[in-house]
């Protein structure tokens, strides 16, 4: 088993067993998070830099934990104070900071397939932490990570994801890395936001959200992304609570196997209530310190990866 | 490509039960003594000593597991990064007597990379070196404190330690003429 790949861009590109190797790598930097010193020396003297066009706290913080356990330098940039602000295209301000001898970049941004522009152009590597509504390849390894943790196993898992599927990244990552591994997805959201033609990638399509929550081991319930339902997707935030919110009623007809995730940051009340986001199901927080032993794995893998 | 059995599984059983003795003679028994076999094979061989020592004893040494990859000082250097697995140390090391446990004792970078990944679990009063087989050809100013066998080298040759654990084979040890190309996959 070997690594060949320079960037991590999604999981659409990726091989069953180059999942497996992320997932394998994982672990092992999951025992370095647990111990007084959290770092060792693997990336010393590489520069890994963040920069994010879109909001981001956990992500950004999980990356740059990862790097820095890594033992690598990091820098920060936020879009709002960087200089595309004053018009500067996004080639051009990943050329600049390149040019001081980066060695791998960190992005998100809005639009997808922004980091397939940056990888041809650039020669440092590129992680993809959110492009658009297409990928987010690390969140889906950790919920993957967290999953295989949970249940020893991702083959013949049933996991639904419930919510926002046409703006979802997280949804399509995960779909690309469970189905490769051989979990069964099943999506579930209003029909408003059912991407057409789903189905061609594996997946099963359910509008009622009790029986996937019945059939499933576990269900990802995405944070519904009030920033991108400008377009009437939804009669009212009410409704979408009531029909595809997740709360304890609704999981305790499904049963006490079931386990509940979610990407962060969640809407409580709505996509999940309190009650489940902080109950015995839930392994949200796990999911987050699981986040930056995956990241490690990536960065520590991408980074060794001599491309000629 | 010559191969040449250099130690058979009897050998090697009375090269383990011989270090055994030697570590408790040197350490005055077993007071806050722990073994940390090295990944792959020196897991094996601390295992082996821990039985020795128990049959000895009669008490149990803590046993540790160490994987150095994220320490080695080529990390750079080579083309696809190697597979990091766990490190398995589930007692404070701090203030113990430490005997590290490898295979081939060779340029001594393994070596050195396990003590950096040692101290970062913690503070040992010392740190011994047992290996099976040492094989000369020394980089660093590093010695062991117990050595199952000396085995004079030339550098082009290849020293191969078989146990049953984790090879599935009779234990062995065997010296081959390897082709020089290979040499750069042994940095380590």
């Amino acid at each position: 088993m070997s690594w060949k790949h320079k960037h991590l861009l999604g999981l659409q590109d990726l091989s069953r067993q180059d999942i497996e190797l992320v997932l394998e790598t994982a672990k092992s930097f999951k025992e370095v998070s647990s111990r007084d010193i959290k770092k060792v020396p693997a990336l010393r003297g590489k520069t890994v830099v963040t920069l994010f066009f879109e909001a981001s706290t956990r992500t950004r913080i999980s990356f740059e934990l990862a790097a820095k356990r890594l033992s690598a330098d990091t820098l920060n940039i936020a879009a709002s104070v960087s200089s595309t602000s004053k018009g500067e295209t996004l080639l051009d301000t990943a050329r600049n900071i390149e040019a001081m001898n980066v060695d791998a970049m960190v992005v998100r941004h809005s639009s997808s397939g922004s980091v397939f522009l940056l990888a041809e152009g650039l020669k440092c590597s590129i992680v993809n932490a959110g492009d658009g509504c297409r990928e987010h390849p690390t969140q889906a390894l950790l919920d993957m990570f967290t999953l295989q943790e949970k249940f020893g196993r991702i083959e013949g898992l049933k996991v639904g994801i419930v919510g926002d599927i046409l703006h979802s990244r997280v949804a399509r990552s995960n779909i690309w890395g469970l189905t490769k591994l051989g979990a069964k997805v099943t999506v579930c959201g209003p029909a408003t936001l059912m991407p057409r033609g789903i189905e061609a990638m594996g997946v099963e399509v359910c509008y009622d959200l009790k029986k996937v929550l019945k059939q499933s081991d576990a269900v990802i319930a995405l944070r519904l992304q009030k920033e991108r339902q400008q377009d009437k997707f939804l009669p009212s935030m009410r409704e979408y609570s009531r029909l595809f919110g997740l709360n304890q009623a609704k999981l305790n007809e499904a049963g006490s196997h079931l386990i509940v995730m979610h990407p962060g940051p969640t809407n409580r009340g709505l996509e999940l209530s309190a009650e489940v986001a902080d109950g015995p199901q839930s392994v949200i927080l796990d999911q987050v310190t699981n986040g930056v032993a995956v990241r490690m794995a990536a960065l520590y893998l991408v980074l060794g990866t001599k491309t000629e | 490509m010559a191969a040449v059995k250099i130690m058979d599984q009897e050998a090697i059983r009375r090269a383990v039960s011989r270090m055994s003795h030697e570590i408790l003679e040197k350490n005055k028994g077993l007071e806050r003594l722990a073994l940390i076999g090295i990944r792959t094979r020196g897991v094996v061989l601390a295992q082996r000593l821990k039985e020795a020592i128990k049959s000895i004893e009669g008490a149990d040494v803590p046993t540790g597991i160490l994987d150095i990859t994220l320490y080695r000082d080529d990390l750079t250097l080579v083309a696809t990064k190697p597979l990091v697995r766990e490190t398995l140390i589930d007692f404070d090391i701090t203030g113990m007597k430490i005997v590290l446990v490898d295979d081939v004792f060779y340029t001594g970078r393994t070596i050195r990379a396990a003590l950096d990944a040692l101290v970062d679990f913690g503070r040992p009063a010392t740190i011994q070196l047992a290996v099976l087989v040492d094989r000369g050809h020394r980089e660093l100013p590093i010695r062991a404190d117990f050595v199952g066998k000396n085995i004079p080298t030339a550098k082009h040759q290849d020293v191969q330690v078989i146990l049953g654990e984790s090879d599935g084979k009779t234990d062995e040890v065997i010296l081959r003429d390897s082709p020089e190309s290979n040499e750069a996959a042994y940095l380590i």
